[in-house]
Order: structure tokens, then sequence, then C-alpha cells
């Protein structure tokens, strides 16, 4: 069992595509995290041994930012701009889309399942 | 597309030496803008800046965490307050 940052154990998979299963790394970043650690990304993790494992907990935590960290900064940045109040703050609140989307159709990731309106009449001009 | 490095954040220009003036006599006034494209800096925080929204200024006190947003973030152009004669299911997208 490969327990690397935390509670992530993935198996039976190249290490590069294991890495990714922890939050915080992806493709890029695991490619990245074995060029340093010097570990071929086609290896399985069972195959791993124990010292390879440790070199990969060790640079993951000196030099990432990965699962509850990296959680808890995107939720304080977001905590940020709903309390100072500027737009992207705003558009937070309101649970709609943040970067300028349209929001006439679509946007349904951030609003939700449809809530269809009685007697709204399809456009017509 | 953010802003060359090389030109440094925008403020306009008269903007910046109204506050500069009031940090130097330490006086606290409300300032009416139409600059919403100027960046706030850290000589701002503590003012009152009433910030153009098209139709009047909107007041905003400038805090530590606003510092780097733009004024215009702060004053918003569009009022939303919901649909006429949606009984259910209203809810305003925007204030």
């Amino acid at each position: 069992m490969a327990r690397i940052a935390g509670v992530d154990i993935p198996r039976d998979k190249r290490v590069v595509i294991a890495l990714t299963y922890i939050y915080g790394i992806g493709r890029s970043t695991a490619e990245k995290v074995l060029a340093a650690t010097q570990i071929d990304p086609n290896k399985r993790v069972k195959d791993l041994d124990d010292n390879e494992v440790v070199r990969l907990r060790e640079y993951i935590d000196r030099n990432l930012r990965v699962e509850g960290d990296l959680r808890r900064e995107v939720s304080m940045n977001i905590k940020r701009l709903i309390e100072i109040g500027c737009y992207r703050g705003i558009r937070h609140r309101r649970g709609l889309p943040v970067r300028g989307q349209r929001t006439r159709t679509n946007a349904r990731t951030r609003k939700g399942p449809k809530k269809t309106v009685p007697g709204k009449k399809r456009a017509r001009k | 597309m953010s802003r060359s490095l090389k030109k440094g954040p925008y403020v306009n220009p008269k903007l910046l030496k109204k506050i500069e003036e009031m940090n130097r006599t330490g006086e606290r006034k409300v300032i009416k803008t139409w600059s919403r494209a100027s960046t706030i800096f850290p000589q701002f925080v503590g003012h009152t800046i009433a910030i153009h929204d098209g139709r009047r200024h909107v007041p905003i006190y400038i805090t530590e965490n606003m510092v780097g947003h733009k004024l215009g973030e702060f004053a918003p152009t569009r009022y939303f307050r919901g649909h006429i004669k949606s009984e259910k299911g209203s809810r305003a997208r925007r204030r």
C-alpha cells in the first residue's frame, strides 16, 4: 500500500497516473515530480520500493500544496472575494458563473438543476 | 491578457494625487471618482471612495484586502431585483 500525501492509495496503475489521484496533482505536476525524484513514470505503484515511496512522499510534502491544504487555500481565496464585496465575490455569493460566461442559457454547473418558471414564454421577438 | 509589468499598475493620476494629499494632511473625506479602471493602491486603505456605477457614486470603504483589485469591481453596474410575476423559483440574480 502506497500512502502518499495523506489518504491517497492508488495502486496497480502507472505512477504518473496514480499520482494524479491526489488532489492538486495533475498530469504535468506528476511528470515533474517523477523527474525530480528520478523514478520511471511507467513503473506500477505496487512495484515501487520503499525508498522510492519515501522519496515521493518527501518531495510532495516539501514542494507541493495538495489535498487539505490546497482545498483550504482555495476556499480562503473565495471567502476573501466574498468578504470584500467585489464583483467576483458577489457572483460566488449568488452561485452564478464568476468569469463572465453567459447566463441566459447554460451555466448549469453553477446554477444547479433547471428551475422552470411557469408561464414563461419562449423569446418571440 | 494581463497588463505589461513594465508599465506597472494603472491608477488615475489625479485620484492618486488627491489621496496622497489627504494622507499628508491626515484628512478623511469621500472622493468621488469615475475612474473604475484604477487599481487600488495600498495608499487607498482607510479612505472611502465614491465610485461611479453609471448612475450614482457608490461609497466604498477601502480595506487592506481590496488592494490590487480595481475600483470598478466594487460598484456593480447592473441591478437585478428578480423577474416580474414569476411567483415561485424567482431567485434574485444580481443585486
